[in-house]
């Protein structure tokens, strides 16, 4: 059996020129990656802007623009909404048309946030910021409670998978500080989030205009004694996305084949770990083809890693190895939760393509079962679902794919929905527990 | 012996660079990676021999020569080429004016719009189907909105508002004959995560990176180098300053900064404590209008 190689093939390194064998002092440090969501005019861009100048996190330069471009515009002082709306469009009307990524760190966590934007038409958007994040913060207008918005968001992000929800009533300098009207969307809030299955939620009042509990906790409201939004987001426990992070799942990206010199004559299997981790002696199963074999060699740095298997079986990009024990389940035909963002419905009989890890099949639609309404959240029935819509769907698939369920896992149980004429991404795909 | 990264922030952006390379890699005919000698192109290099390791690079490197470099930065790219076996496409700047493609905006004037012309004609000639750029979205108000795996027309256009969605780490690598793809590996990456690559792994940058003496002129409250294409102007008095770049670009448009980092770890501590941003302080062809990176990027700029 060949040893594990560590050095002689890693990439050949530039020469160094910085110190190299210093203790840089890194800590551990931790990723939040958050979506932020809510109606239009709610103050969303404000309280990301907020968020960035009170945590320190606007360069000067920057900091000079926005007072430039708040006085072109009229304003006074800074508009923090234009921090992110970064289209000239966006600027124009105002309003937030795609998501925006915004980084920042503070000596706790670093963050990136996806400002996604509430008007109905951008909803897709909303999905493609919650799709990657671990926390969704939902920001609600103190005067206008919960609004169908509100709800469309929420239900999104359960959808998604977040765990953890996070309630920004906003404004409430506009309702006099009233603990009465918090309360009352609080607890409307907790009731929605509970319906959705999502009991880990805080709710903060504040206020982004002037910054109230956005980092800094102010005395506007005596009565709240809860953390900041800062405070909060830099201290909460990141929600993990696997119920089965000891299962193994390695798709398999990319086949490095030996070259002539090689001597092993063995290829390399390359890929993201899913979940599970990998070792030397590990007994896994490649799927969907079948085959089973042992691990002989790990290179790479988790969770982009690199394995070579002690048999020679018929597998490559698309592949699935995993865990003998845990298997993923190999299917053909499947149902799922889908968020349609196409323009063209979706309808019974449909021929897409899917993309499932790194798998792209032929898919067909089969039965449409229900249409969720984000405002009511009941099922109802439907035979087509049209942009912005959520459903129930059936599909059959040209090729078999190892798939788990998203809530069990949300990469080996999620998939793209492409139109194969016009390569536009259709389809948000969550595969149901079967 | 390679110092791994420790925390799982580096951990987590390094590997879904990874994941991208080896995406696009896997689905698109001939993709091209976007090479400037600039540090975050030796840094995106860098994480593309880890993709595919220990198998070579799998496609070629371009670089879009204005024909205005830091001549430093050239010598740095034949050596990385010639040391790694690497296989190097130039897009010549030059060669679009000489074939009229472009006209030459003369001897001071910036020719940092006229690499769009020369980027997508060498796309266009080459067949590329995707060009991985270093780009990343904390750099830019535009670049915040780009999707990791952006979509070009068939004129090399980007349209910001009709961006497909980008689920998860799906990546749709999907296109026509005539289209082409834009992959950012360095999209979640901010400034200092760069740094903090190059300094954990050795990374080898060209030497004007750190701090050393040269002759600049002050130009628009920006430190330039003087050389063959951007002589002093009238009333322009060169003196020399302690300076390294922040950034590397177009000679004519490229500031300094007073500088006295030595190493990847100085500059980690300078950057820490700076109050301006890269670009802000560095790059003239950013300070045009709020929306210039954008007016760029639509044209089809990086």
């Amino acid at each position: 059996m060949p040893t594990p190689q560590t050095e002689s093939t890693e990439p050949p390194l530039l020469a160094a020129n910085g110190p190299k064998n210093v203790d840089n002092g890194v800590v551990e440090a931790d990723l939040l990656r958050f979506a932020t969501a809510g109606s239009v005019d709610d103050g969303k861009s404000t309280l990301i802007g907020r968020l960035l100048h009170d945590s320190k996190s606007l360069f000067d330069d920057v900091i000079e623009a926005l007072a430039t471009t708040t006085a072109r515009r009229g304003g006074e002082g800074l508009d923090l909404a234009l921090v992110t709306d970064g289209l000239r469009a966006e600027r124009e009307q105002g309003i937030t048309i795609d998501v925006a990524y915004r980084y920042f760190s503070t000596p706790q966590r670093s963050f990136i946030i996806a400002d996604t934007p509430g008007h109905v038409q951008y909803t897709r958007n909303m999905v493609t910021g919650a799709s990657t994040s671990d926390v969704a913060v939902i920001l609600v207008d103190a005067r206008h409670g919960l609004r169908e918005q509100s709800h469309r968001h929420t239900a999104l992000s359960a959808l998604l998978g977040i765990r953890h929800l996070v309630l920004a009533v906003n404004k409430m300098d506009l309702v006099d500080w009233s603990q009465e009207r918090y309360e009352e969307i609080r607890t409307a809030f907790v009731a929605l989030a509970s319906r959705l299955g999502v009991d880990s939620v805080q709710a903060i009042p504040l206020c982004a205009l002037d910054g109230t509990n956005v980092v800094a906790r102010s005395a506007s409201m005596p009565w709240y004694d809860g953390p900041s939004l800062l405070e909060h987001l830099e201290t909460l426990p990141i929600p993990t996305t696997s119920t089965i992070d000891d299962a193994l799942r390695l798709p398999i990206q990319w086949v490095v084949r030996p070259d002539a010199q090689s001597d092993d004559g063995k290829r390399w299997y390359a890929g993201q770990l899913a979940s599970g981790s990998v070792s030397v002696g590990q007994q896994v199963v490649a799927l969907p083809s079948g085959g089973s074999s042992t691990i002989v060699a790990v290179e790479g740095e988790a969770p982009a890693v690199r394995v070579q298997l002690a048999d020679q079986l018929d597998i490559g990009r698309g592949t699935v190895l995993a865990s003998v024990v845990l298997p993923p389940q190999v299917t053909t035909e499947l149902t799922a939760t889908v968020a349609w963002l196409g323009d063209q419905p979706l309808t019974s009989g449909g021929r897409y393509i899917v993309k499932h890890l790194s798998t792209v099949a032929q898919a067909m639609v089969g039965e449409i079962h229900d249409r969720l309404d984000v405002t009511t959240l009941e099922h109802g029935p439907a035979d087509s679902l049209a942009s912005n819509e959520i459903g129930t769907v059936r599909f059959t698939l040209s090729a078999p794919l190892a798939i788990d369920a998203y809530a069990v896992n949300r990469r080996t149980g999620s998939f793209i929905v492409i139109d194969a004429r016009t390569n536009a991404t259709v389809g948000a795909a969550m595969i149901a527990a079967e | 012996m390679r110092f791994a990264p420790v925390n799982r922030l580096a951990r987590a952006l390094e590997a879904h660079s990874i994941y991208v390379f080896r995406e696009v890699a896997a689905e698109v005919d001939r993709p091209v990676l976007l090479f400037s000698g600039g540090k975050d192109s030796v840094v995106m290099l860098h994480l593309a021999l880890k993709a595919f390791a220990p198998g070579k690079l799998p496609f070629p490197i371009m670089h879009v020569d204005t024909g205005h470099n830091f001549p430093e930065v050239i010598e740095f790219r034949d050596r990385v080429v010639a040391e790694l076996g690497l296989d190097l496409v130039v897009a010549s700047v030059q060669q679009a004016i000489d074939h009229g493609l472009v006209a030459d905006p003369g001897a001071n004037g910036s020719r940092n719009r006229l690499q769009t012309t020369a980027l997508l004609e060498a796309i266009a000639d080459n067949k590329f189907a995707a060009a991985f750029g270093g780009a990343r979205r904390d750099e830019d108000k535009a670049r915040a909105k780009e999707r990791v795996l952006s979509f070009r027309d068939s004129f090399g256009q980007w349209d910001p508002r009709n961006q497909r969605p980008e689920l998860w780490q799906i990546y749709n690598a999907r296109i026509k004959t005539g289209e082409h793809l834009r992959a950012f590996p360095l999209s979640d990456w901010t400034e200092l995560d760069i740094w903090h690559y190059i300094a954990d792994n050795g990374v080898d940058l060209p030497e004007m990176y750190y701090s050393h003496k040269r002759e600049v002129v002050e130009r628009d409250s920006m430190l330039l180098a003087t050389g063959e294409w951007t002589p002093p102007r009238n009333g322009e008095v060169p003196f020399f300053e302690t300076v390294r770049y922040r950034t590397v670009g177009d000679m004519t448009c490229t500031g300094a900064v007073r500088s006295y980092a030595a190493n990847a770890w100085d500059v980690i501590a300078e950057i820490e404590t700076t109050r301006i941003t890269e670009r802000g302080a560095t790059r003239a062809d950013d300070r045009f209008s709020e929306a210039a990176m954008e007016d760029r990027k639509r044209e089809g700029y990086f």
